[in-house]
Formats: structure tokens, sequence, C-alpha cells
């Protein structure tokens, strides 16, 4: 047992750094800081940026242009990003898409999409989820009919996360309705130009538009888009789903927000005193850090492991759960902290107000993110689904 | 021992239950969080026609209800339905102190649904201590600052506290005064407020002080103990329904046992809660008042979060969009943390009342 990096690795944390303190423009990290959206030129042009280092494919292998880190690597950047407020790096195409065509694409689908991935042409969403499958994914209905050198899509998928800036989707569907769910499902390139393909706003209950609806009415897709073989797309997309998975503790976000809970709670005055001072909100405060410390230590273990070469399985399970626990926690402390001040909705449209007072206003979103991130309980597999696989691997049978 | 509400009561809770089934419902009401006021001026006017307003005053007031229990009556209905119109803070903070200083004139009319006030008592940097008062008067002037004030654009008048000296008194100010600055903004979870800048702003004393702020404000943390629970009702009733319909698996996702039990729990929570509340508007203006008002709002605080965060997670995804009702529901349930003292301010007065 050594709990301290190695000297590469520290090397290598300090040259993140550095490059944080070069690259990432003040303006963005700010945002990044006071939780308000990002445009999507912001989060192009943090790709850009990682991309001409070289860093922005971190698990890709370095024949398709990836930096090839491993996971203490992709770690040490994940806290200095995030102890940076730099924004995260939109994962649809580069963890997600990419890991899919360079194990099961074909030379031409990786020689033709990779490339396009890195530099920006195309900006991918996932068609996933439907309005009757969520946690169960296999049921899902959207279904696609062979016809000559195309199939015809029609179906809905929603919670499709910025498929309003996308111009690809790549999506689960239905090729044999007959056989076991499972059984019958391909993976398909669509492009959302395509006639047919239509996307629709969801707003959520903090009020932003994060995620769509996106419908396919007789879309008609290239068979060249089919990834892989037809009817194998559920192997593809649970492979897919165990690179979301893994990331997922969220620990440097976590620390990002337990900053901020800190800044508010020491500007904050309650009786006299600074708000963190008082032992009620330190309590709540110091139980969330010292179980953020564990859990950091948890993911580092899974971590070293997955450097090892060993593939995490219920381990991420665990630490999805424990880490959107966290994480919901921090957010319910920031609301806290601002007092009556969690209650204005989008202090952004204040912004401005030419107010030689410090203006109270200018908490920042908390209390919408505190509702935004009820989210992390219930995308990726749903908190209820990670705990039954616990179970199931520990217990086995029965649900 | 009697947990029956009297028939005036009873007839109150039913009317204006199927007033606001009808009018009230959760397109009507997404569109008045999207509309400029903030507020819905037909749904006042059908509330003050309906006597809601009137039900907060006594008899001697002009109204005919007045007590704890009125009180809880209609709030736990408007929480039920997530109404966003200012009942709490024109209706019964403005209202009861124009009542206590005796304005008979203007309780009138605001009983009727044609008068607005808005209450401006906290301040920034005050949280939820109601005792923290800069604003001061002078000369008959009022100069400070009020924070988060509730549909203040929409109110004719403003009942403001002040200092003049050591003693803290209410005043009423015209909205359009000069020397009064607003800026306007829409809350989270519906409605709209505004920070107000008072400065040398000419004011007329109400004759009011501190012992009547210090009704008032626990009139008011009746009332939003007893919205919280009518939102909590909502929030359980709409995950209930949810559990025995939505399918996942082949089955309903309430035949799952993880999910009984945890639903269970709410169910359990839930009357924890009613009977706060009920403790709550019982002690109103009784020698033991305080203790039960902060045991009862951080009670509602604890269980309030756990039915909010409960009843989205066992929906799932569409409890995240802002069209379907519970997201409205459970923001106001959450919110209603952050008005007259939060879950930690009233443990802590709590345990001050104890160990005096």
């Amino acid at each position: 047992m050594d709990l301290s990096y190695t000297p590469e690795e520290d090397a290598f944390r300090a040259e993140v750094q550095a490059f944080m303190a070069e690259e990432l423009p003040a303006d963005i990290a700010e945002k990044v800081r006071l939780g308000r959206d990002l445009t999507k030129a912001n989060m192009d042009l943090w790709h850009a940026k990682l991309n001409a280092r070289g860093w922005l494919a971190q698990n890709w292998p370095k024949e398709f242009g990836g930096a090839e880190w491993n996971a203490v690597q992709r770690h040490i950047f994940d806290e200095e990003s995030n102890a940076a407020n730099a924004p995260r790096i939109v994962p649809f195409g580069l963890s997600m898409l990419g890991p899919v065509l360079q194990k099961f694409g074909n030379k031409a689908q990786q020689d033709y999409w990779l490339p396009r991935i890195l530099d920006g042409s195309d900006w991918w969403c996932q068609g996933y989820s439907e309005p009757g499958a969520g946690s169960d994914l296999a049921s899902l209905k959207t279904k696609a009919v062979r016809d000559g050198d195309h199939y015809i899509v029609n179906g809905q998928k929603t919670w499709t996360t910025l498929g309003q800036h996308a111009n690809m989707i790549f999506c689960l569907v239905r090729t044999d309705p007959d056989v076991k769910q499972q059984e019958g499902i391909s993976f398909l390139l669509i492009d959302m130009d395509t006639p047919g393909v239509e996307v629709r706003p969801i707003i959520l209950l903090d009020g932003c538009h994060e995620v769509n609806e996106v419908w396919f009415t007789d879309v008609r897709v290239p068979v060249e888009n089919l990834v892989g073989e037809e009817n194998k797309g559920w192997t593809y997309a649970k492979y897919l789903l165990t690179h979301e998975r893994t990331g997922l503790g969220g620990v440097g976000s976590s620390r990002a927000g337990l900053e901020t809970v800190k800044r508010l709670a020491r500007a904050e005055v309650q009786n006299g005193n600074p708000l963190i001072q008082n032992p009620h909100f330190a309590a709540r405060l110091a139980k969330v850090e010292i179980d953020l410390r564990a859990m950091a230590t948890t993911n580092l273990r899974i971590v070293s492991q997955a450097a090892a070469g060993d593939a995490p399985g219920l381990e991420a399970s665990m630490l999805k759960v424990k880490g959107s626990i966290i994480r919901q926690e921090i957010n319910d402390l920031a609301r806290r902290a601002v007092g009556p001040y969690a209650m204005p909705f989008a202090s952004e449209a204040l912004e401005g107000a030419n107010d030689p007072v410090p203006d109270p206003l200018d908490a920042g979103p908390v209390a919408a993110q505190y509702f935004n991130n009820r989210k992390l309980s219930i995308f990726g597999g749903s908190n209820e689904i990670q705990r039954g696989i616990i179970a199931k691997t520990v217990l086995g049978g029965g649900r | 021992m009697n947990f029956h509400l009297t028939e005036e009561r009873q007839m109150l809770q039913d009317t204006l239950r199927r007033y606001l089934r009808d009018q009230y419902g959760t397109e009507r009401r997404n569109r008045i969080l999207e509309s400029d006021a903030g507020y819905d001026p037909d749904i006042w006017t059908g509330l003050a026609e309906l006597g809601v307003i009137g039900a907060l005053f006594t008899e001697d007031q002009g109204g005919f209800g007045g007590a704890g229990f009125d009180i809880a009556v209609v709030f736990e209905e408007l929480g039920r339905a997530g109404v966003v119109e200012p009942m709490l803070d024109c209706g019964l903070l403005a209202g009861r102190a124009l009542a206590a200083a005796g304005r008979s004139d203007m309780v009138e009319a605001l009983i009727g649904g044609e008068l607005h006030l808005a209450f401006a008592h906290y301040e920034p940097g005050a949280r939820y201590d109601p005792e923290h008062v800069q604003t001061v008067c002078s000369d008959g002037r009022l100069t400070g600052r009020k924070a988060v004030v509730m549909h203040v654009a929409a109110a004719a008048h403003l009942v403001v506290s002040a200092r003049d000296g050591d003693e803290i008194g209410l005043y009423l100010v015209a909205r359009d005064a000069e020397g009064l600055d607003i800026r306007d903004y829409p809350l989270l979870a519906g409605g709209r407020a505004g920070e107000v800048v008072l400065e040398g702003v000419t004011c007329a004393p109400m004759g009011v002080g501190a012992s009547v702020l210090a009704d008032l404000i626990a009139m008011a943390t009746v009332a939003q103990c007893a919205e919280a629970l009518g939102a909590m009702e909502t929030a359980t009733a709409l995950t209930r329904d949810y559990l025995m319909t939505r399918k996942q698996f082949g089955r309903p996702i309430g035949a799952f046992q993880a999910l009984q039990h945890r639903m269970s729990d709410l169910l359990i929570e839930l009357e924890q809660a009613r009977s706060a509340v009920i403790n709550a508007a019982g002690h109103l203006g009784g020698p033991d008042q305080d203790m039960t008002l902060s045991a009862s709002k951080n009670l509602i605080g604890r269980v309030g979060r756990l039915v909010a965060e409960e009843a989205i997670q066992m929906h799932g995804g569409i409890a995240m969009t802002q069209e379907y009702e519970l997201a409205h529901i459970a923001k106001r349930i959450v919110m209603a943390d952050h008005r007259f003292g939060d879950e930690d301010y009233h443990l802590e007065r709590f345990i001050a009342l104890s160990a005096a």
C-alpha cells in the first residue's frame, strides 16, 4: 500500500495544470464555476484546444489519434480539469461512439467517422432511451426495416442530451421483432439532416434545455451506416454502457461542488458569524467531505485496477450509487447555504445590473443545480438498477 | 379530543379543492408560471369570491375565520394544487398586518380581491432572522433594503418593517413612491419577487411593532407548513399512481419490493407531516406556540426533502420535465424550506427554546 503518486504521475499532473492555466479561457471557466449554461461555441472551442494538444480522445488508442492514457492519467486529468473549472468533454462521440467503432466498426467507418469526431466536424448524440424504455432499455420499439440499400426508420427516442447541437445520432433500433428482445436490436448511425428526423426540446424542471425528443418518420438510412452485424446491437450497446459508467463516481465534480459550498458558506452570515462556523451547517459539510475522501480512495482503487487491465464490474455500480448520493448532498448544501436567495430563478437575467453593492443574487443558480442533479441517480442506469446489479452479483438469481 | 374539521372548515376545504381541481390544472398553472405577471388575476378574483381570503381573517376583522386551522385548511389546498398566487404574502401577512393596525377599509378591499399588497420584511444578509432589521425610519422616511419580496411588482402598497430608534415598527408605503426601487425577477418555483431598495421613501406608520410582526411570522409559518403538506400529498399521490401504471421489465414498477418499501416510508412520513401541521395550527397563539412551530417547520423541512427527492427518483426521468405536474410540486416542497426559517434554523431555535 502506498497512497502517493509516482514521480511520472506528479509530472503529468503539473503538465495538465500548466495546460489549464495557459489554454482555458477565463470567461468559460467562470461560467463553469457559477454553473451557467455553456454555448455550443464554448464547448467546440475547448474541444479544439484539447485536440490541438492531442488530449481530446484520452482513452482512444494512438492508432486512431487518441492519447491512450491509462486510468490513472485520466483520473488526474479529471481532477485538474474540475479544479480549474474546465468544461467537461462532451462524451457522446469521444467516450461512447468512438470505442464502439474502434471495436466493432469496419475500416471504412473508422477512417471516415473517427477523425470527424476529433476535429469537431460531427457532433454526436445518443439515441438509446425511449418513452417506454428507460431503465428497461432492451424493450425499445424504434424499428428499422431493410429496403434495398437503406433502412427505413420509424419511432421516437427521448432524453437525447444536447441533441439540439448534434448533426449525427447513434441509435439502437429494432430490426427483428420476432426474437427475444435483446436479439433483435441493431446499431445505426443516422444523419440528423435526413428528411423525417425531428428534434423537439424537453425543458427540464430547472428551466434548462439540455435534453430532447428525437422523432423518426420514414427516415432513410444507408445500410453502410450499420455498425457491426445486424441484430447484434445489444452487445455493442452493453460495451458502450460500460464506458459510460466509468468516471461516474464524479470525484472531481464533487470536489469542485464542495469548494462552491465553502465559498458560499464563508460569505453567508448567520447570527453574526460566517455560516461555515455554524455547528449544524459545519457538521453537514464535514460529513459529506468525510464521505467524499473515502469515495475518492475507492475511486482510485478502481482506477488502479482498471489501469492494470481489470474491467470494473460491480465496483462501477457501487461508485455510481455512492458518487451520485455524495454529489446530490453537496448540491443540497449549496441551496441551504444561500438561504432565501435559493428562490430566485435564472440570476443571469440580472447580470449587468450596475450595482456597487455585492449582489446577493450572484450566488449562482444553486437551487436549479440541486434540481438538475437529481438526474445523476436516474440516468445511465438508475441507482435502483445499479443496486439490482450489485445484489444479483452477490446474491445471485431472484430480483 | 376531536380531529375533525368543523362544518364550516370542511365546506371551505371541499369548495376550494373543487375550485382548484377545475380551474388550476397543470396546463393552466404552467401557463401562469410562464406569464409575465407570474400570477393570474382571474384566479385571484375567483379565490376572493369563494371567500378564501376572508377565511384568513377573524369576524372582528371582517372575515370569517382567522384561526390556525382556518389558515391550515386554506394553505393545504393551495399547496395541493401548487398555487403561486400571493395568498401568503398579500392575503395573510400584509392583510393581517393591516387588520392588526385597524385599517378596516383596506382589509375589506383586500378580502374582496381588489387590493394587492406586498410584505417587505426580510433583508439581504438576514437569512431567516426575523429580528435582523436594518431599514430605518427617520422623520417619516424609510431607508434600507429588502430581500426576495414576493409579488412586489404587482402590489399597490408595501408593508415594510423598519427601526425607529430601537423599536421595530411596520410602515405602509405606496409602490410608486419616490425613492423606491424594485428589481423584479421570476422565482424557481413559480411566481415573482423583487429586491427592494428604499432611499428616503415617504411612509405612513401603521402603529404596530415587534409583537405583531412576531405574530405574523408565526401565522405565516403555519401557512407555509400547511402548503408544503398539501404539495407533499400531491407528490405522494402522483408517485403512487405512477408505480401502479408504469411498466418496466414486464410489470408495474410498484410490484418491485424495493420501491414498495420506499413508498411505504413516504406514507409514514406524510402522516408525521400531517400531525406536525395539526400541532402548528392548534398551538398558534397559545403558550406553546414557538416550540411547536419550530418543531413543525423542522420536521416539514426534513420530510419535504425526502418526499420531493423520493417522488422524483421513483418516477425517473419524467419527473425531471418542466411540463409534468410533479416538477412544479417538488420545487414548491423544497423551496418551502427557504422561507420563515429552514430545517437547521428551526432545529437551533427548538434547542434554544428547550434549554430556556
